[in-house]
């Protein structure tokens, strides 16, 4: 019976790990520990749900629903003193529990602090876009949508930035092959030749920068020519490398390998 | 409807003829002041931008995808082609960030080298920015001076790691090599120069009539603007933010140098110009303050970390644990506890930030890179509106974007 490998997560995987060896965590806090991360998070908890708040790495990180995660950004971007949004994106977590989690990155210029909010949605959920907050989140919602397929909604321009529009499939899910998929392996083809073109194109010319090794029309291999558009598939003719260019060439008289001596002290 | 196939062009439902004066300006993918691979949708009437609409994504790599598919040293060599006009401050981001997942801490003479790695990189940056932007506004001694003195920090940065480019000359937990003989008094020698170059080229542009009709007043961006964009380095600094992570959040060795944030409130492309001239003289008085330091320090360049660092050659040549150790570690990597870190940096273009999340496999189960160019890009969407075509370029070069960031 062939091995059974699992579909929803092709990315690479250690070939080995040791039985008994157990994973260390990276510690976590309470946040009581820090007095302006207790601040903040008492203000958060005071009107929202908090499923988990810890520090991790000198930035605190609280979980919430998906659907406040508007209303909290804005109660930390006016109230709370976090006027930027660093970075935000998504974290595919669907073969383990069908979900994607969202993180929002804050940074407080005023207290010094970096905070990040993450919430959990479900594969085909939508989220409220935070746009209308930070402008930078019109760019960053773009790229998760184009990575990871996160339909973000009352955004005012959701199309893909990176990949083509017309691109199908979310290249950074778990379940994206990393060479790609075989719409992508034909994307050039079809796009200039149309689809029919594949079976006369063929996969072997499919990408431009491919080498055959037995095409003597395009390449030639030093030391090892043949005539041009010799079929070197069932081995190869010896060519013998004896030349005289026509009026001769300078130091060289009649050229021949088996006779020549490659000189050993090149100061004698 | 238009068919997209066929090497028929494909203008995305953009109907070129207009009934009122409105034309559609393709600006790029393939242009010399667009830095790399911009192409810009700008809608004008007349010579007025009315709606900017940048196109990004023809230099995407896919490189977040490809970390998850290597170990964390194999991604090392990969982060030199985001930001390859600086590459060894990408390195130590990356560095930065699994050291910290990690909780290693770095031998002092590492740190050293990372900090002289880190200042020489952003006056390589500062040189590159300054030359390329004066060439697309026209002032082509600027660019030959400029690329003059980059040489020299190419060729010592070459005397380091052999790379001018892509430098990979950053290791998780240390760097690969100790400082080669000359380096310290050719650093000085290019140093006790530069204030004179520097001149140069204050001299050429400060009060040059036409560098001014280009840079003063023309991109101006607001406070609100710069954080709302998530704006950083240079670009927020500008709008009058006093922002810079060596000096707010200090790495490695910034909160023992001495230098000053330079700020301005104007946040036109003059004050961005002015700004990456003072950072070169705080780059320059930092390095002075570097070098001092390297004298003295012990010789060990890497942490002692035997699970997740391999250990230095000798060991691993004459013991045998350390050779089985660094088998593992080669074959199959380290493998950093659960959990994640969002670690910035300040990067000659701004904030420039790794997101690792690790489920304690020697891959990272997500990378995100957090380039302050992308941004920087985003932000032309507001900021060109009502400007005029040649403003385009003069902002394009103020805003310093580098596409291997932008693109990833």
């Amino acid at each position: 019976m062939r091995a059974y490998t699992p579909k929803d997560d092709v990315q690479k995987k250690s070939y080995y790990t040791d039985r008994f060896w157990v994973a260390p965590q990276v510690p976590k806090y309470d946040v009581s520990q820090d007095a302006v991360f207790a601040a903040d998070l008492e203000a958060i908890k005071a009107k929202f749900d908090v499923l988990d708040a810890y520090i991790q790495v000198n930035q605190m990180v609280v979980v919430i629903h998906a659907n406040d995660n508007y209303a909290v950004l804005e109660l930390l971007k006016n109230e709370r003193e976090y006027p930027q949004l660093s970075e935000m994106s998504a974290i595919d977590w669907l073969a383990s529990e069908g979900k994607f989690e969202i993180f929002y990155q804050m940074l407080s210029m005023a207290k010094r602090k970096r905070l990040r909010i993450k919430c959990k949605i479900d594969e085909k959920e939508a989220i409220q876009s935070v746009e209308k907050l930070f402008r930078s989140a019109d760019w960053s919602e773009r790229e998760m949508y184009d990575m990871f397929g996160v339909v973000v909604n009352n955004h005012p321009f959701m199309k893909r930035i990176l990949m083509p529009e017309d691109w199908e499939g979310f290249p950074l899910r778990k379940t994206y092959p990393l060479q790609g998929d075989e719409f992508a392996a034909w994307y050039e083809v079809d796009r200039i030749f149309g689809k029919e073109a594949r079976e006369i194109i063929g996969p072997e010319n499919r990408d431009p920068a491919r080498v055959d090794r037995y095409d003597t029309q395009r390449f030639s291999r030093l030391g090892h020519e043949v005539p041009f558009g010799t079929d070197i598939s069932q081995g190869e003719p010896d060519t013998p490398l004896v030349y005289q260019e026509q009026k001769g060439v300078f130091m060289i008289e009649k050229f021949d390998a088996e006779k020549s001596v490659v000189i050993s002290d090149r100061h004698r | 409807m238009q068919q997209s196939n066929r090497l028929r062009p494909f203008f995305e439902n953009i109907t070129f003829d207009r009934a009122d004066n409105e034309m559609i300006l393709n600006f790029g993918p393939q242009h010399p002041s667009a830095h790399g691979q911009l192409r810009l949708m700008l809608h004008m009437q007349q010579e007025q931008i009315t709606k900017a609409h940048p196109d990004i994504g023809y230099l995407h790599r896919g490189m977040e995808k490809m970390a998850e598919n290597m170990i964390y040293n194999e991604f090392m060599p990969t982060t030199d082609r985001m930001d390859y006009i600086a590459s060894s401050s990408n390195n130590y981001g990356f560095a930065l960030a699994v050291e910290k997942l990690i909780g290693l801490d770095v031998p002092r003479r590492a740190k050293v080298i990372r900090m002289l790695l880190l200042e020489v990189n952003r006056l390589m940056s500062h040189l590159f920015w300054l030359a390329t932007t004066a060439l697309d506004i026209g002032a082509m001694t600027v660019f030959l001076f400029a690329f003059r003195e980059r040489e020299y920090l190419m060729d010592l940065v070459e005397d380091y790691c052999g790379a001018r480019l892509t430098h990979a000359a950053i290791r998780i937990g240390g760097v690969p090599l100790d400082l080669p003989d000359n380096f310290m008094d050719d650093l000085r020698k290019f140093l006790d120069k530069l204030p004179e170059n520097i001149k140069d080229y204050e001299d050429l542009l400060d009060t040059n009539r036409i560098w001014l009709m280009r840079m003063e007043n023309v991109g101006v961006i607001s406070k609100e603007m710069a954080l709302s964009w998530g704006c950083s380095g240079v670009m927020l600094r500008a709008s009058g933010v006093a922002w810079d992570i060596r000096k707010e959040e200090p790495y490695e060795l910034y909160d023992e140098v001495e230098f000053n944030v330079p700020v301005s409130d104007k946040g036109d492309n003059y004050a961005r110009y002015k700004l990456y001239m003072a950072e070169m003289r705080e780059s320059a008085k930092i390095l002075y303050q570097v070098i001092d330091m390297y004298e003295g320090t012990s010789t060990e360049l890497m942490a002692h970390a035997p699970q997740y660092i391999s250990a230095p050659k000798l060991d691993i040549m004459t013991q045998n644990y350390a050779l089985m150790q660094h088998f593992v570690l080669v074959t199959q990597g380290m493998r950093p506890p659960v959990g994640e870190v969002y670690i910035p940096t300040e990067s000659p273009k701004g904030e420039l930030g790794y997101y690792i999340n690790s489920q304690g496999g020697p891959y990272p189960y997500r990378l995100k890179l957090r380039a302050p160019s992308f941004w920087h890009t985003g932000i032309l969407t507001d900021l060109l509106p009502g400007h005029y075509i040649p403003d385009v370029v003069s902002i394009i070069g103020t805003t310093n974007i580098v596409f291997g960031e932008v693109d990833r």
